[in-house]
Formats: structure tokens, C-alpha cells, sequence
């Protein structure tokens, strides 16, 4: 279970996030929408641990712990995983090489055995063959070069190896074609699990469609402004954001 | 001279002065050898050793950074290369090899080589008078004057000439191994004659060692026309105190293939100038290196591209890890003749700063005179990407783990482009234990592939 508890985050001064409350139980699926700038990604940063921000006051607690003052990776063992808006191209770093190391550095934290290499070949070959992956592009450079597309698949890739039990999607939907979209949520849904919680991040119903949400918040000025279930994203499609923006303005 | 100049000499020039004047009899070669030498002793006495008010200097300044001179070695001992051969036979080295003690060519440790290799030690060559080679030893282009360079003609020991017979095709590396048996300096000059269509690869290593001894060395390559070389120097130590004053002059015949890699890490002080000179159309040269810094370590490279042909592509690309206080120099110059028409140079030097007390000095130079040509040159300086590390981070690596796995990257870059497995695999081992000595405990993460 992942809870937010009236945290509020500034960068230089600006107050990005505002008293924000959020709560995730364990095997449900949250959707967080709202316009542009309404501090979405920004949550999504501080909830993995990125340094850039000031946490001015609240709490951050994954399955009852709080998550504040750990590193991020220390967060990755815990259980946490984020699937990034833009993941990052980092050339010269072999993705297998790469897969590994995060997978058995996460197992060491936790005391686990580390995975031998015909065992983590084998979870490779398997997950990677649901999500398309090509043995091409297991070879090449971790996201260099890849594709939009790719770049989401070996997100999901990451996440279906970890095995976190809470997992951000953060805007996995933008960028992508609608095979791919479809590639994409089948990859989540097939991780959807009792123990497992979701928070995904977007702007459109379109994701919506096929990873269908238990829960819908929507953010606006560093808050959550309404919450509801899966009808809610079917309203705000049709009417926009225009509403909670001012909502938050007045609040 | 005036006793005021004189006055002026730092102890190291003084010890050195004094042991050219000490030395001079006993070193190898003929009358006209002695000539050389005495004229070459003038060159470096005239300037000293080089300091910062001269340019090619300036950062590094050598009469302050050399506290000292070491006393010149002898010859290595019967017992010392008897233990070696032991060590040698031992440690399953590369048979295809030649190994210097001290500078001092040793024939009984080196191994077979193959047909279409001949080598010669450079005593015996300087003894003989043999002309041919001395002409070549001696032809020194744009690095006359060198100080440095002029200090190794004084007083060079010994070294090898490697001849490649034109068209002879040497499959496997040949090893040039350099071993340093005692705390001493050593003026080492060697030739490497590459005959016309022929290819070799030359793979120098530095032999582990607990002596940092200051080694002068000068290697003069010569690419005949449509020759091939694929040169890597692992230019290593393990002492604060060592220093290594290191030149390679290559001459570039037409349609002639040059490539050389080399990574500098471990030594207190280096300098490595590269003069490289184009003398025929169409050659294509690519110099590369990575220097891993610490401690208040000092590297400086310094090359010098002659495009004096028509259509000859060169390539420099120089990666620098600095970290604590290391200091590392890059300075490259192409220079391009009023006939060379169509050259193709380009120059690049990328530094990434660990620490706040490490320092980068770039001075990157084009001298073009000549019309249609496409030349340039790039320098960056920066830290880690932030973005990879926590992208890295999100995913459980520890940071200091993350960091390793960029930095590996970062230099393996232009380690894989050796293009010969067994070279590729021990210059990465080399990179990570440096790491992993940085970072103490972490173990860096083993490939995997398919």
C-alpha cells in the first residue's frame, strides 16, 4: 500500500505540491489525471527519491515505511518502481549487463541469493518474448537509439523482472502508436496482481481503455481535487480539466 | 655558458648534466652516435627542462613537477632475468612477445616470432652504425627541439627495431612488453619499421611492478605505403612517484593505415606526445586514449597531426576520468600543408570532472593552409548526467554502482574500437579495477550476453 500523507514539495521556493493526499491499497489500479503543470510528474519524482526537490513537510509510506529519507535505490528494494515518462538513453551500457546488476543489486538488499545467469536468461527470454522484445534489442545499448515505443516495452521489461509491489507509470501512454499502446497495457495488466498496487499517470481516457482503473484522482495546483472511480475519466474527457483547474484556484 | 644560467638549474637539470657527463663513454653506438648525442645534450641543456612560459608547456610544467632525477639503470642483472623468465614462464604469457628490463632489450625472455619479424636491439644497431637505421631513429620532424626528445638521444640505453617484412601478414598481436626492475630512469628508443603492405599489431604493456622509476621513451614508427598498424599502449603503473616521459613520432606513407589507442592510469606523472606526419595521399590515422586519474596524479597528451598529403583522414579522440585532485592536459594540433587538399581532421577531447578539486586544461589547435579541407575540433568538460544516475538508481543500483557503470561506459567506448577481443577484455579489466578501487567495496556487474 502506498500513502501520501499531506505532503507538500517545493523546487526554489515554488510550491509545486501542496498538502497532497493520496492513498493506494494493495491489487488496486489508481489513475491520476489533470492538465499540464498540475504537479503529476513532480509526485512521481519525489515518491521515487529524486534530489531536486524540497519535501517541506508530509510523508511518503510504502507498505508502512516511510520512504523520505531513503535513496532511490534503497526505494527500488523496498519494492518501489517507476516507469519513466521519458526513459533515459544511456549508451554504452549493455541493457542485459545492466538487467542484471539492477535485478541482483535489488536481491542483495533484500538478503536474497543473486540470480545465476542461465536462471536470469530464462525470466529474460520469457518476459521480454510477451512484450515483443527482440533479442536485437537486448544486444544493443540500454534505450540508445530505441524507438518511443521501445523505450516503454523495456520500461515494462525492467518492471516485469523487478517484480515491485508498487509500480508509477508516469505518462507511459504519450508517444506511443496504438499497437504499441496495446503492447504496453497488456504488459501491465499482466502484472496486475492482489499484492500489487499501480499508479498511472496520464493526461488521456485512451490508456484508461485498456488498463482499466479501480480509482480515478484528479491533480490540480499540487492537489488532489476530486476522486471517484472509472467513470470519473469518462467525464473528464468530455468536459477537460478547465473545471478543477479553477476548483483549485478558489480553493 | 654563464655561471649565472647556471645558477638557475634546478637539482633534477644539475643531476641530469651530470650524468650525461658521467654516462657519455659507456653509452652505445659509434663516433657519430657520440656527435648526435653531445648535440642533442646541447638542445635540452640550451632550454632546460621545459616550464610554463613555454607553450607546449604550459600545463605542465616539468621543472617544477620533476622534484628530482633518478640515476640512469644499469643493465638488469643474471638473477633479475632469471626471476623473470620464471615469472614470465609461470604467468602464461603471450609467446609472440619482446620484453625490455629497464629499457634494456632481453632477448632471452622474449618469445618466438614469426617470419616476415625481425628485431634488433638498439645498442647493437647504434654500435654497428647501421645508417639505415639511424637515419631513422634520428628523423625526428616536428618534435626537434623537444627538450624531452633531445634528452633521449643523449642518453638512450637501449630499445628495439622492429622490422615487418613488406606484405607480411602478423595474425596475432606482437607484445612489447616494458618491465621496470629498479628504482632508476631509463632512456629507451625504439623503431618500428612497417614494411610496404604490411599489417601488425603492437600491443605495449607496462609489466606490474613495485618501482615507479622514471622512464624517458621515444618510439619512432614508419608506415610504408598501404602498411597497417594497430598500435595500443597500456601505459600503467602503480606509484604516485613514477613518471613517464613518453614519445611516438610516426611517418605515414601513402594509402597507409594507422591506428593507436592507449590508457593512461596509476603513474604520478605523464606526458605523452604524439607527433604524427602524413607523407603520402590517402592515409588514414585514428588516435585514441583514456586517462583514469586520482590521487594528484598529472597526464598530459599531446599530439601534433602533419597533414602533409592530399586526402588523409585523421581522427583524435581523448577521454579523460579525473577525480580527488588529478590533473589531466590535452593538447592537439592539426596543422595542414598548402597542398594538402581534401584532408579530413578531426579532434576530440571529453573530460568528466568526479571531484571539484579536479582539473582539465583543453587547448585544441588547427593550422590549416590549405583551401579545401574539412577540419575541426571539440572539448567538453561536465559531470555525471544526472538524469542516467537516477534513472539507473530508480532501478537499484547503488550510486556508486550506477557511476561505475557510466564511467565504464564512458571509457569503453573507444576501448571497444581496438577491434581484438583479448585487448578489449584486459584494458576493461583495467578500467574496473580502477573503479572498483575507487569505489572500495562495489564489484562491478558482469557482461552478460546472448
Amino acid at each position: 500500500m502506498l500513502e501520501v500523507k499531506n505532503l507538500t514539495v517545493s523546487v526554489s521556493g515554488r510550491k509545486i505540491l501542496d498538502d497532497l493526499n493520496l492513498t493506494v491499497r494493495d491489487g488496486e489500479v489508481a489513475a491520476l489525471m489533470g492538465p499540464n503543470g498540475s504537479g503529476k510528474s513532480t509526485l512521481s519524482y519525489v515518491i521515487a527519491g529524486r534530489k531536486d526537490y524540497t519535501v517541506e513537510s508530509g510523508d511518503i509510506v510504502l507498505n508502512g515505511e516511510s520512504l523520505l529519507n531513503l535513496d532511490p535505490d534503497v526505494r527500488g528494494a523496498k519494492g518501489l518502481f517507476l516507469a519513466f515518462q521519458y526513459p533515459v538513453e544511456i549508451p554504452g551500457v549493455a541493457t542485459l549487463t545492466f538487467l542484471k546488476a539492477a535485478l541482483n543489486a535489488q536481491r542483495k538488499r533484500r538478503g536474497e541469493e543473486e540470480l545465476s545467469t542461465p536462471d536470469f536468461m530464462r525470466r529474460v527470454k520469457a518476459t521480454s518474448a510477451k512484450l515483443k522484445i527482440s533479442q536485437d534489442m537486448l544486444k544493443r545499448a540500454l534505450n540508445a537509439g530505441f524507438s518511443g515505443g521501445e523505450k516503454k516495452r523495456m520500461d515494462i521489461l525492467q518492471m516485469a523482472l523487478l517484480e515491485p509491489s508498487f509500480a508509477i507509470l508516469d505518462e507511459t501512454d504519450s508517444g506511443l502508436d496504438i499497437d504499441a499502446l496495446r503492447l504496453v497495457a497488456e504488459g501491465v495488466n499482466a502484472q496486475r496482481a492482489p499484492s500489487r498496487g499501480f499508479l498511472v499517470i496520464t493526461h488521456y481516457q485512451r490508456l484508461l481503455d485498456y488498463v482499466v482503473p479501480d480509482t480515478v484522482h484528479v491533480m490540480a495546483k499540487g492537489r488532489i481535487v476530486r476522486s471517484g472511480g472509472k467513470e470519473l475519466a469518462l467525464e473528464l474527457e468530455k468536459s477537460g480539466y478547465r473545471d478543477y483547474s479553477e476548483e483549485a484556484a478558489v480553493a | 655558458m654563464s655561471a649565472g644560467i647556471l645558477q638557475a638549474r634546478t637539482p633534477a637539470e644539475m643531476f641530469l648534466a651530470s650524468t650525461f657527463d658521467h654516462s657519455k663513454a659507456k653509452l652505445p653506438g659509434t663516433d657519430r652516435v657520440a656527435k648526435w648525442r653531445e648535440d642533442s645534450f646541447k638542445v635540452f641543456n640550451a632550454s632546460g627542462l621545459p616550464h610554463r612560459r613555454m607553450e607546449a608547456w604550459h600545463y605542465t610544467d616539468l621543472r617544477v613537477l620533476m622534484r628530482n632525477a633518478l640515476p640512469i639503470a644499469a643493465a638488469p642483472s643474471a638473477p633479475i632475468v632469471d626471476a623473470f623468465s620464471k615469472e614470465f614462464s609461470a604467468a602464461r604469457f603471450p609467446n609472440q612477445r619482446i620484453v625490455l628490463i629497464d629499457g634494456f632489450f632481453v632477448p632471452e625472455l622474449s618469445g618466438d616470432l614469426p617470419e616476415g619479424i625481425t628485431v634488433r636491439s638498439l645498442a647493437s644497431v647504434l654500435t654497428e652504425g647501421r645508417t639505415e637505421y639511424i637515419a631513422l631513429l634520428s628523423s625526428q620532424d616536428s618534435a626537434t627541439g623537444n627538450a624531452i626528445v633531445a634528452l633521449n638521444a643523449a642518453l638512450m640505453q637501449d630499445g628495439v627495431v622492429i622490422e615487418v617484412a613488406p606484405q607480411a601478414t602478423i595474425a596475432e598481436p606482437l607484445h612489447l612488453i616494458h618491465v621496470t626492475a629498479s628504482p632508476a630512469a631509463h632512456f629507451t628508443r625504439s623503431a618500428l619499421l612497417v614494411g610496404a603492405g604490411a599489417s601488425l599489431r603492437l600491443a605495449e604493456t607496462a609489466y606490474p611492478s613495485r618501482y615507479a622509476g622514471q622512464a624517458n621513451a621515444c618510439l619512432v614508427i614508419s608506415l610504408g605505403d598501404g602498411a597497417s598498424l594497430a598500435h595500443t599502449a597500456m601505459v600503467t603503473g602503480s606509484a604516485a612517484d613514477g613518471m613517464r616521459l613518453e614519445t611516438m613520432m610516426a611517418r605515414v606513407k601513402t594509402r597507409a593505415k594507422f591506428d593507436s589507442f592507449a590508457l593512461i592510469s596509476g603513474i604520478g606523472l605523464v606526458r605523452r606526445q604524439v607527433f604524427l606526419k602524413f607523407e603520402g595521399r590517402e592515409a588514414n590515422a585514428s588516435l585514441t586514449g583514456v586517462s583514469l586519474l586520482g590521487g594528484r596524479e598529472h597526464a598530459d597528451t599531446a599530439l601534433q597531426i602533419e597533414h602533409a598529403a592530399q586526402g588523409c583522414v585523421s581522427r583524435e579522440t581523448f577521454k579523460y576520468i579525473l577525480d580527488e585532485e588529478a590533473t589531466g592536459v590535452f593538447q592537439g594540433m592539426i596543422r595542414v600543408a598548402p597542398d594538402a587538399q581534401k584532408t579530413d581532421g578531426k579532434m576530440l577531447s571529453k573530460a568528466i570532472l568526479l571531484s571539484d578539486r579536479a582539473v582539465m586544461n583543453n587547448k585544441p589547435e588547427l593550422e590549416i593552409f590549405a583551401d579545401d579541407v574539412a577540419c575541426g575540433h571539440g572539448a567538453t568538460c561536465g559531470g555525471l548526467d544526472s538524469e542516467q544516475l537516477f534513472y539507473l538508481q530508480t532501478r537499484g543500483l547503488p550510486l556508486r554502482e550506477a557511476e561505475a557503470l557510466l564511467l565504464e561506459a564512458f571509457a569503453g567506448e573507444l576501448i571497444d574500437s581496438i577491434g581484438q577481443r583479448e585487448l578489449i577484455d584486459a584494458f576493461r579489466l583495467k578500467v574496473r579495477a580502477w573503479l572498483s578501487a575507487r569505489h572500495k567495496t562495489m564489484t562491478a556487474p558482469a557482461d552478460v550476453t546472448l
